[in-house]
């Protein structure tokens, strides 16, 4: 019988996918207790197998095992819905992300454009969940989420553009492919198109931490003022699903800042270019999300709304002009 | 920043929070009326561990209050016990030894510095921030280790009796004291680093929150709240007990009344401490640790007596009326958060929530001390 390679391929990569998103959703949480521990002079998770390596495994038994309470009183459509669309674009986002030069799902010529259109799915879920679960604190929650991401996803879109101006192309994979040859060829690094980048890099990142919700932008969780925010009414998996959805954010935005600025799949130094270089730079950029969470305490919502308006957003439209000046002139 | 609140066209929703809740640090319910984020007004709401320690004092004889006193302070237990020994040394007429009194003040001001770290931690993961509460415990555990060493207990001490201490202190404590003194110095630089001066603290701690000094007059505020809001009073100062007045040491004062003032008096205060705890094991002078022929059964004569003593939340009075009698005819505790928490509700009017979260984070709550 004759099969289509395409479905093998398409099933091969579906598989591939789900799992990496959910191997990541899962360690990135050992990743991040590991980190949280040593930053504060601890051990943290060490009992369950050699240095608490299967405690991903036994949180997410414990969770799927926990009862799944639907509180009386919430839209059991939505509350029940919420999860999954904050899990389901993570996932469709990684179908474009190339991890190196072959090994992609789908190389889409609108990849950038379809991964920003998958992530802003994410905060129509929590806004969801928190609407749906009829609780104050969620919902104070779901309207700090919506009105934060609406102020990052402005000077998020505005240093994509740049970005796009400089490169000519929404397409991840011919991104990475003009920044080939060591780190000067970087986009961080490409002052012929404007001496800004590296700030641009820097809007970029701080963008990504308050689109995924981290600290110290971390308003719609906010323990000690919203005691979990919008998933205050959630339980067992419930909860579980949109922990790894946010875990799978982290994850497209660090590939993101990756495949944008740092060059992908390429060496620093014109070296065995490939996949294991976009991992290393992307845990790396993982690591110090979760450096910056242990570290800082939060801002408040105004501040939050302050920086973005005031400081990122001039900024990033101050880069688009001058990128758009230079690319003119020269 | 207060534009929207308190205007009456406004649909407003009421909030609980609490009496289970993360920021509040217990079973304290706060009622607030909210505009959107805005606080239209706060309404505490006491009672959920109340345990009737005043009415327990005058059913039980005088020795037998005294571990009460420990657990209503659970933080700052040898001030609470320093304020009911001494009043009721005042009125049955014990000398306390000179050592003893020593020892009172170091183990006190030992305690002191516990309970700042541990709200030091507390109000950093009121803001977010997690990881220096564990720095702080770390410290903070070196106090136990030696509190432990010489009350035998950890947190809810009962260390002191009328006419002294139970138990004397030895070279051990001496030279554990002195290293812990020596580390904490060599930290604070470290917290104020990590801590003090991070931009994202600053900018949720200066200028919000503010606590006047009338305010503060007005509610009877005391301790870091009414010095941090300009007023210079210390019962260790201003009413000096035991032996604090040979001791040289200063207390912070900060004009500013907003949240950082408050966080700064705290932590000038650990220092301060240090200083106290290193000039009285300087001057320890050799002795008994308890007075002789204190009777088994106290019979204070007839009379109202009142000792204040200042704890780490403030100015704590112990106002005892005996008829002569093996119990107290009437005791009042007069506790000092209960005072700072009554200005919570004024002072965090108009304010956003995180804000006055924060604001009720540097009043320094401990829940069972305001419902005794």
């Amino acid at each position: 019988m004759h099969v289509d390679p395409e479905i093998i391929r398409l099933l091969a990569f579906l598989i591939g996918v789900i799992a990496f998103a959910a191997l990541n959703a899962a360690y990135l949480v050992w990743l991040e207790r590991k980190e949280a521990g040593h930053i504060q002079r601890r051990i943290g998770p060490k009992e369950v197998g050699p240095f608490g390596l299967l405690q991903p495994l036994v949180d997410g038994i414990k969770l799927m095992t926990k009862q799944l309470i639907v509180p009386a009183g919430v839209d059991p459509v939505l509350f029940r819905i919420a999860p999954i669309l904050v899990m389901v674009p993570a996932i469709m986002s990684f179908v474009t992300i190339p991890f190196s030069e072959t090994l992609v799902a789908r190389n889409l010529d609108i990849g950038l454009l379809a991964i920003f259109a998958f992530a802003s799915v994410n905060v129509l879920g929590l806004l969801l969940g928190a609407w749906g679960s009829r609780n104050k604190y969620a919902v104070i929650s779901a309207a700090r989420v919506v009105s934060q991401n609406v102020a990052y996803e402005i000077p998020m879109l505005v240093t994509v553009v740049t970005l796009v101006m400089i490169t000519g192309t929404m397409n991840l994979h011919n991104i990475v492919m003009q920044q080939q040859g060591g780190f000067w060829h970087w986009n961080i690094f490409n002052f012929s198109a404007s001496p800004l980048m590296p700030v641009a890099f820097l809007i970029f990142f701080v963008c990504m931490l308050a689109e995924t919700n981290r600290a110290p932008f971390d308003m719609a969780e906010a323990e000690s003022e919203l005691v979990a925010g919008a998933f205050t009414e959630y339980s067992g998996m419930g909860f579980g699903v949109f922990f790894m959805g946010e875990y799978a954010n982290i994850v497209i935005g660090a590939s993101m800042a990756t495949i944008l600025f740092l060059g992908g799949w390429d060496c620093p130094f014109g070296l065995f270019p490939g996949v294991h270089w976009f991992l290393i730079k992307m845990y790396f950029l993982i690591f110090t999300v979760i450096w910056i969470r242990w570290t800082y305490p939060r801002t408040t919502f105004y501040g939050l709304l302050n920086l973005s308006w005031k400081i990122l957003i001039p900024i990033s439209f101050f880069n688009l002009i001058l990128t758009s000046a230079m690319l003119k002139v020269f | 920043m207060s534009a929207f609140a308190g205007s009456e066209a406004n649909e407003t929703f009421v909030l609980n929070l609490g009496p289970q809740h993360p920021a509040t640090h217990g079973v304290l319910r706060v009622k607030l009326t909210m505009d959107g984020e805005y606080i239209v007004e706060a309404e505490p709401v006491l009672g959920y561990i109340h345990r009737m320690h005043e009415k327990m004092g005058e059913n039980r004889t005088w020795a037998q209050f005294l571990p009460n006193t420990g657990r209503m302070d659970y933080l700052h237990a040898l001030a609470y016990n320093h304020g009911y020994v001494s009043v009721v040394e005042r009125a049955a007429g014990i000398a306390v030894p000179e050592r003893a009194e020593y020892l009172r003040v170091i183990t006190a001001e030992l305690n002191r510095v516990s309970s700042h770290l541990l709200w030091f931690g507390a109000f950093i993961l009121d803001l977010g921030g997690f990881s220096p509460l564990l720095y702080a415990f770390d410290d903070r555990e070196h106090i136990l280790d030696l509190l432990e060493s010489v009350t035998g207990s950890r947190l809810t001490y009962c260390y002191f009796r009328f006419g002294g201490v139970y138990n004397d202190i030895d070279d051990n404590f001496v030279a554990g004291t002195q290293a812990f003194i020596k580390r904490l110095r060599g930290r604070m630089p470290m917290y104020h680093n990590l801590v003090t001066k991070n931009i994202i603290l600053m900018t949720r701690l200066k200028e919000i929150g503010p606590i006047s000094a009338e305010m503060c007059r007005k509610y009877g505020a005391t301790g870091p709240v009414c010095r941090g809001s300009g007023i210079n009073f210390d019962v260790r100062k201003h009413e000096p007990y035991s032996i604090y007045p040979e001791f040289d040491f200063d207390v912070p004062v900060y004009e500013q009344g907003d949240s950082m003032a408050r966080y700064m008096v705290r932590m000038d205060e650990i220092e301060q401490s240090l200083r106290i705890i290193e000039q009285a094991l300087d001057k320890l002078p050799e002795g008994p640790v308890m007075a002789d022929k204190v009777p088994k059964i106290l019979k204070p004569a007839k009379g109202d007596y009142y000792h204040a003593v200042e704890t780490a939340r403030g100015s704590f009075g112990v106002r005892v009326v005996s008829d002569g009698s093996n119990t107290p005819y009437r005791l009042k505790l007069r506790s000092p958060t209960f005072s700072n928490l009554s200005l919570f509700g004024e002072a965090c009017r108009g304010m956003l929530l995180p804000d006055a979260l924060a604001l009720m984070g540097s009043l320094d709550l401990v829940i069972p001390e305001i419902d005794r």
